[in-house]
């Protein structure tokens, strides 16, 4: 068993090489499948103190398997439910923006102690986008497993230095005078991006809002579109 | 250099700050692209364990105040291509931050 508690990028059993929960087309840099190469040092350092730990009677396998399936629970669905929420109900946004553990507490999501959140909210004038230049951190509780290009050293040092070339290449094209705002998160603070609820969407419900949230929306590499048909 | 902690923040927001330009050996949270770079101080974040500490099994005692400290890209790269006023953010621990160059803290 080579999937385990570490951090990977994609789900299990399914979906290898192919990371996109969204329809859009554009092309992400490709996942590495874990039948393709030989385990890195990391992985068999992982599985030597897994065993290590489960032959000691620290934790059992059922236990690690459980904390692995809770991590899998977490998806970007969660996250979408939560800026739809936002986009109905302005109190909650308000709560969101300057109280983002107690706002997700209120909606029985529980964010562990590990790392505090916050929430940054695109404007008509600024957009956010979020990366961890110093390692890969992310708001997995609230958005799963994050995606293995988030993790690469060539999005981690290029949103930094030139932002709006990494989100054309995104297909982002945002509109003149929009101020590209990058977060990069150092410190134990996770952030989340909260995107603008487009045109074409009133009246929606909160299912049909959550749809068009996207994990890139949240974090910042794409925007929330209204597909054609709906728009009408 | 002044590394006491203190109960009660040592910046505001709307600050200017410059990151210190220190060189230290190991894991720590401060980027080398903003050391030495001016910013301000947009928020404070509140006092956290030292991450530079606990990431050698330590406890990260005393806590530190955080502060989110915004840079002008521009200021941060040369020949920045975006526009003049994009930004970046990231979160600074307060033994980083100094009073900018000919102000006195």
């Amino acid at each position: 068993m080579t999937h385990s508690a570490h951090d990977h990028d994609h789900a299990h059993g399914h979906d290898h090489g192919h990371d996109h929960s969204h329809d859009l087309d554009h092309p992400h840099p490709p996942q590495r499948d874990h039948d393709a190469d030989e385990m890195s040092p990391y992985e068999l350092l992982e599985e030597a103190v897994r065993s290590l730990l489960v032959e000691k009677g620290v934790l059992t396998g059922e236990e690690i398997a459980r904390q692995v399936d809770l991590m899998d629970s977490r998806t970007p669905a969660m996250g979408a439910k939560v800026v739809a929420k936002a986009w109905l109900d302005p109190d909650f946004k308000k709560h969101l923006l300057k109280d983002t553990r107690g706002a997700l507490a209120g909606l029985g999501i529980d964010i562990g102690t590990l790392a505090d959140y916050r929430t940054v909210a695109n404007t008509a004038k600024v957009h956010n986008v979020v990366v961890c230049t110093l390692c890969s951190c992310y708001p997995k509780l609230l958005l799963g497993i994050p995606p293995a290009w988030y993790k690469s050293l060539a999005y981690r040092s290029r949103v930094v230095v030139d932002p709006r070339s990494v989100l054309d290449e995104f297909g982002l094209a945002l509109k003149p005078g929009v101020e590209v705002r990058v977060h990069d998160s150092t410190a134990e603070l996770r952030y989340l991006v909260l995107p603008m609820r487009p045109r074409g969407t009133e009246g929606w419900t909160e299912d049909q809002l959550a749809a068009i949230i996207t994990r890139d929306c949240m974090v910042g590499t794409a925007v929330p579109v209204v597909p054609k048909k709906a728009a009408a | 250099m002044k590394h006491s902690p203190a109960l009660e923040p040592q910046f505001k927001i709307g600050d200017a700050v410059r990151i210190d330009n220190r060189t230290v050996v190991g894991h720590n949270r401060t980027p080398v692209y903003i050391r030495g770079k001016t910013g301000v101080i947009t928020e404070i974040q509140g006092r956290m364990h030292e991450p530079s500490r606990m990431a050698y099994h330590k406890p990260g005692l005393p806590l530190m105040y955080w502060y989110k400290v915004r840079f002008q890209q521009r200021d941060l790269w040369p020949r920045y291509k975006g526009d003049a006023n994009d930004q970046l953010e990231l979160d600074v621990q307060e033994d980083w931050l100094l009073a900018p160059r000919g102000k006195k803290k």
